[in-house]
């Protein structure tokens, strides 16, 4: 019985051992070659490499605008994110406590709205905001986070909505009674209440949103690139790459090494946040 | 007076807290809706003035666009092929990782990592990996497999973009099955071995069909993503070789914003809509009379 279960034990290990070479040997082939020449990287593609330079780290950098597009991304991302927490908070809180048909009416539209996939409108988004209000041209990066916040509040309302309804009434019927109007008791009583929902809903924009590609695509591409975020940088590489792999491959890595550093210390909290995101 | 008083207010805090996300919901996601479904009785070409009102041609367009309906029936087998390896592989990884051995959390963090990181940045690490890589070992070992880049090659490119998709989602939907595992009840298991069940048994009979609410999200997740793949198409194969991978998505893309046909592109993104409304719906309605009570 004992040998079965060691039997048992070892073939589990090495499916899993077979999974994890899966899953992570192309991030280690990534950084291997990352620090080698074009003719090492063509010669043995799975060589270590022959020393650790960072010279041509330094020039990605240069060409693709790494620090520009960096805080572009983290811009964009930090300031939607911000306004759709805050905003989608104050909606469904305002949803759940004022049940009027047209609260019910709206809050069933975001809700269905999520089954429209981005694609089957990004044409008319962009005529509108491109050709028939100018928007696109004269403000891009405002008019990315506008539209950030258009296509996450309807998640993060319903997500929201479902844990707002477990508060209860008489926590906020106190502070009011103490004196509080609307917005104060939003602030200082529901808001710091709906903190461990907020982490979950922002986890999930953050991956989204840093991430996007076709979106950002749409309305900076013509924008300069001072302009672009990391996923279009990077695409500077994308003409000459089949020579380059030697800057090529360094910026692939810095573009996902910013993500990968915030895992290594939050995955806890990143793995629960996508799961009670998801099945929610 | 005070009733007066009173109205004002209910309407100041009503478009407080409600204004701006309704304003930014209505912009960006209603008035494109509407806009779209009347931007497909129109030609227009992106920039010019005019946009001359053309009925149902555009829908007939759709219809008679090879192109198009090869890229859906692509999408179809590709989503079919995507949605069975990224649930069995997931469900598998879950299981295995579900099972007390020393370790798990590290393997869990493993699997989930490619989640972390866009489409469009995973289709170029996996560029590489096919185009040198792989190769490589296949030069070196003498694999025929491998001999050449799967990139250059129709059937091969296809299976390349669903074995990239699979390492991309499988460790999303295993998060998603651990969490349904671990709410499978103890003790009906412990019964089930006491009465001399096999493990298999019971993973077949009594661990399956309590998992249907987990597979009912993850089923609809990747047939949604799947349908509407782009950035990993783009990155990795970019509609090559000789366009023969050019999904739904990309060929949308193309028509509206590479040959500037907008009214016919648009009415091909609303039938693409209809089709992937449909099938989550039918799957959805399907699953969930799958569903059983522990």
């Amino acid at each position: 019985m004992q040998m079965v279960n060691a039997l048992k034990k070892g073939s589990i290990y090495i499916v899993l051992l077979l999974a994890l070479l899966f899953f992570l040997v192309p991030f280690l082939i990534l950084l291997f070659n990352a620090f080698k020449t074009n003719a090492e990287i063509i010669a043995s593609p799975f060589s270590l490499p022959v020393s650790i330079s960072f010279k041509n780290f330094g020039l990605a950098m240069d060409q693709m605008k790494y620090w520009s597009a960096f805080s572009n991304s983290a811009m964009i991302t930090f300031i939607s994110l911000t306004v759709i927490l805050i905003c989608s908070a104050m909606t469904a809180h305002y949803f759940v406590r004022n049940k009027t048909r047209m609260n019910t009416m709206w809050f069933l539209m975001m809700v269905a709205s999520m089954i429209i996939p981005f694609q089957s409108i990004m044409i008319p988004l962009v005529s509108i905001y491109g050709a028939e209000l100018g928007w696109i041209q004269s403000q891009p990066k405002l008019t990315l986070m506008f539209m950030y916040v258009g296509f996450g509040s309807s998640l993060a309302v319903f997500v929201y909505h479902g844990f707002i309804k477990s508060i209860p009434l008489e926590l906020e019927e106190a502070a009011q009674i103490d004196g509080c109007n609307s917005i104060q008791t939003f602030f200082k009583i529901v808001l710091p209440i709906l903190m461990p929902t907020a982490v979950t809903i922002g986890i999930l924009h953050v991956l989204w949103i840093w991430n996007d590609y076709l979106l950002p695509v749409l309305i900076l591409q013509n924008a300069g690139s001072d302009n672009y975020t990391l996923p279009l940088a990077i695409q500077v590489f994308r003409g000459s790459y089949s020579s380059d792999y030697e800057r090529y491959l360094p910026a692939v890595v810095m573009v996902v090494l910013p993500i990968m550093v915030v895992y290594l210390f939050a995955q806890r909290f990143i793995i629960q946040g996508v799961t009670q995101g998801s099945v929610k | 007076m005070i009733s007066e008083k009173n109205t004002v207010k209910r309407i100041g805090n009503q478009l407080l807290f409600t204004g701006p996300t309704l304003l930014a919901f209505i912009a960006v996601i209603i008035v494109p809706f509407i806009y779209g479904i009347y931007m497909t009785f129109f030609k227009w070409d992106g920039i010019s003035s005019s946009m001359p009102y053309v009925g149902f041609n555009n829908y007939e367009a759709v219809f008679n666009d090879t192109k198009f309906w090869t890229s859906v029936w692509l999408t179809i087998k590709y989503v079919a092929a995507s949605v069975f390896l990224i649930n069995t592989v997931a469900f598998l990884l879950a299981y295995l990782v579900t099972m007390g051995i020393r370790g798990q959390n590290f393997f869990r963090t493993a699997f989930f990592s490619p989640n972390l990181i866009g489409g469009l940045v995973l289709g170029f690490i996996w560029q590489f990996m096919f185009n040198n890589f792989f190769t490589s070992i296949g030069e070196k070992f003498g694999w025929e497999l491998f001999s050449k880049t799967w990139l250059g090659n129709e059937t091969m490119a296809f299976w390349a973009l669903v074995l990239v998709t699979v390492w991309q989602y499988a460790g999303y939907m295993m998060v998603i099955f651990i969490a349904g595992l671990m709410s499978v009840p103890k003790d009906i298991l412990e019964a089930a071995t006491i009465d001399g069940t096999s493990g298999w048994k019971q993973l077949i009979h009594m661990v399956l069909p309590l998992m249907v609410p987990s597979f009912i999200v993850t089923i609809f997740l990747s047939l949604q993503r799947g349908f509407m793949v782009y950035d990993v198409n783009y990155a990795l194969t970019g509609g090559g070789p000789f366009g023969s991978t050019v999904m739904a998505s990309m060929h949308v893309y193309d028509k509206a914003f590479q040959r500037f046909d907008y009214g016919v592109g648009q009415a091909e993104a609303f039938v693409l809509f209809f089709i992937v409304a449909t099938v989550t719906i039918v799957q959805v309605y399907l699953t969930k009379r799958m569903e059983v009570e522990a």
